[in-house]
């Protein structure tokens, strides 16, 4: 009875998604909030050719250092760039570093970690190189690979991801192993289940949740590293606004025109607390067993 | 043994062993061995219940792995109708398990929280590409109302529903393939009384249906008395007596039998029988006592039971039992 109630009501379309929402929003509000910025921000940055009032390249020696207002809404930088175009151009720059960061670092993470927690021989080699990776600080490994290669968005990518790896690696790994102990991975062996099967359709799905969880954290920080290496003069190229790279020209002028900080930095803030109350949230929903009325 | 072409037993075990090794400490080179499965030999007719009866840690789990080979045996000869598959690889194995399957004790565990009961319950189908999607569907639908299920439950995951539906989920799951050995790893003692009884006549009408053999491992005498046919009782990790459910309840002749049967609690207050207290605890299994495993709790030990291990030997075409005392 009950059963063809809840088929009848989703199907009634959109009555029902208001009402999936509305659970949604009572359970999981922060997530919520979270979400909704993080879609702003990037419908923001994607549409930054059309959105931005200025071309953000565009010098403009008159208006040097002018406050906010009314024709810059955030104000302008020492050589006249209009900061509110540049923050939405800069904005596409760290969701694309945001993204593919912890796209790869996934991908590549979920791989080696399922090979190490399945195989004991495997685990060994393995984790002694995510431990070796684990002792490289970060930020000089791509210090080091950026001098070493010509600066570009791709590099950076590179060099935020190798340190992100053995994290996901750990996590996947540490599930895995647990995973494998599970009885119900004895009964699907006990039924003829073949290892492809068992490791897509039994162990992945119950690495899936922590791992996209962990994902938005890798996100958040990536778009972080970024700043901190475009601050540092090390990561995307000073002529592409990244936010990193818009705060650091911005640091020179602080006393005399902080609104060249405040505004990117409020972006960058928002981007990487929305992703990081967005994924708190998701773990959770992701559990078929906390999520059964939310369907 | 004859010329004639006899049926093989659905199930026939011979010597089987599973010794885990337990790692040495860093000073000292001694190999410590843990006998969870010692010495163990049974048949299991074609349509039959063996029923597996012992206390805790006494390996009836371990043996029943060991024969899926989930636990790779440490010796010995399993052979499934006939069939050796002790050394089977594990790829190889994969076909046989269409007439092996198992039924898990607790029904929370074994059944993935990720996946929908019909796809649990079709999963051994997939595996087996057993006819088309379509098919396949009608027999998850016809499993599912086989074990009192409702086919329109197919939807809901595991954690929506009760204890004893969930069983029923993993016998229909165990019966997907149409095996003709079940193994029972105390697939009731998970769920209340009551629904102990539904599950367990569950399991009866399906082996009157389909002439499955069970090999029902169990630590409950009133639920193994109801559902078996033969008995085997085990102690620390040997069969110590092995006779029909008739002569086991009747003429319990292992002191171990004895005192285990005579632990069962009896309805009426006025019908009162000798209780037999044994003293001392299970030994352990690590490098158990030479000799009779029971002779440092046993009543009626002699000198012999120390030092010698009473084989199981029959007392009649029904009854064995290991013991030096009994002739």
């Amino acid at each position: 009875m009950t059963q063809s109630l809840q088929q009848g009501l989703s199907h009634s379309g959109l009555s029902a998604t208001r009402a999936g929402l509305r659970r949604l929003w009572r359970r999981y509000p922060l997530s919520l909030i979270g979400g909704f910025v993080l879609i702003s921000l990037t419908v923001l940055s994607v549409l930054a050719p059309w959105l931005a009032p200025f071309d953000p390249f565009e010098m403009n020696v008159v208006d040097r250092l002018r406050e906010p207002g009314e024709e810059y809404f955030f104000g302008t930088d020492a050589y006249g760039r209009d900061l509110f175009s540049r923050t939405l151009y800069g904005g596409r720059i760290s969701l694309l570093i945001g993204l593919s960061v912890a796209g790869l670092s996934t991908l590549i993470g979920l791989l080696i970690g399922i090979l190490a927690g399945y195989s004991r021989s495997a685990d060994a080699v393995l984790m002694r190189i995510m431990d070796g990776l684990m002792a490289i600080p970060g930020i000089l490994l791509a210090i080091a690979l950026m001098s070493l290669a010509r600066p570009g968005i791709g590099v950076v990518v590179v060099a935020i991801t190798i340190p992100e790896i053995p994290r996901v690696v750990r996590l996947v790994r540490a599930v895995v192993l647990s995973v494998r102990e599970q009885v119900y991975i004895q009964a699907a062996i006990a039924t003829g289940t073949r290892l492809p099967r068992l490791m897509l359709k039994h162990i992945l799905p119950n690495t899936l949740a922590p791992l996209i969880v962990q994902a938005t954290y890798i996100a958040a920080s990536a778009v972080l590293i970024e700043s901190y290496l475009s601050f540092l003069g090390v990561g995307t190229p000073p002529e592409v606004p990244s936010w990193g790279n818009i705060i650091a020209e911005g640091r020179l002028y602080v006393q005399i025109a902080p609104w060249n900080i405040v505004c990117p930095s409020v972006f960058l803030a928002l981007m990487v607390l929305s992703i990081n109350m967005l994924g708190d949230g998701l773990r959770d929903m992701l559990d078929p067993r906390l999520q059964t009325r939310v369907r | 043994m004859s010329n004639q072409v006899a049926t093989p037993p659905a199930l026939d075990v011979v010597n089987l062993s599973k010794h885990y090794e337990l790692a040495g400490s860093w000073f000292s080179n001694k190999q410590a061995l843990v006998y969870a499965v010692d010495d163990v030999s049974f048949t299991l007719g074609r349509g039959e219940t063996l029923g597996l009866v012992g206390e805790s840690g006494c390996g009836k789990s371990t043996l029943g792995r060991t024969i899926l080979r989930l636990v790779e045996p440490t010796s010995g000869t399993i052979r499934l109708e006939g069939e050796d598959i002790t050394a089977l690889s594990a790829q190889e194995m994969i076909a046989r398990r269409q007439r092996l399957q198992v039924i898990f004790q607790d029904p929370y565990s074994s059944l993935n929280p990720r996946m929908r009961a019909g796809e649990i319950v079709g999963e051994p189908l997939t595996n087996f590409n057993r006819g088309t999607a379509a098919e396949q569907d009608e027999r998850i639908a016809f499993l599912f109302k086989r074990v009192g299920l409702r086919p329109d439950q197919r939807q809901n995951f595991p954690h929506e529903f009760s204890g004893g539906q969930r069983q029923r989920l993993g016998i229909a799951r165990a019966l997907a393939l149409g095996p003709s050995v079940i193994i029972g790893d105390e697939p009731v003692s998970a769920l209340d009384v009551s629904v102990q009884a539904q599950v367990i006549n569950l399991m009866m009408d399906l082996q009157d249906d389909y002439a499955i053999s069970y090999l029902f491992i169990a630590h409950d005498l009133s639920v193994v008395r109801h559902i078996s046919h033969r008995i085997a009782v085990m102690y620390l990790g040997q069969i110590v007596e092995l006779a029909t459910r008739q002569e086991l309840f009747e003429r319990p002749q292992h002191p171990y039998t004895q005192a285990l049967l005579a632990a069962v609690p009896i309805s009426h207050p006025r019908d009162r029988r000798k209780r037999i207290t044994l003293k001392g605890d299970v030994e352990s299994p690590i490098n158990p006592p030479a000799g009779c495993r029971f002779h440092n709790r046993c009543p009626h030990a002699v000198a012999v039971c120390s030092q010698e291990r009473p084989p199981l030997r029959p007392l009649s075409q029904d009854h064995a039992v290991a013991c030096h005392l009994v002739v």
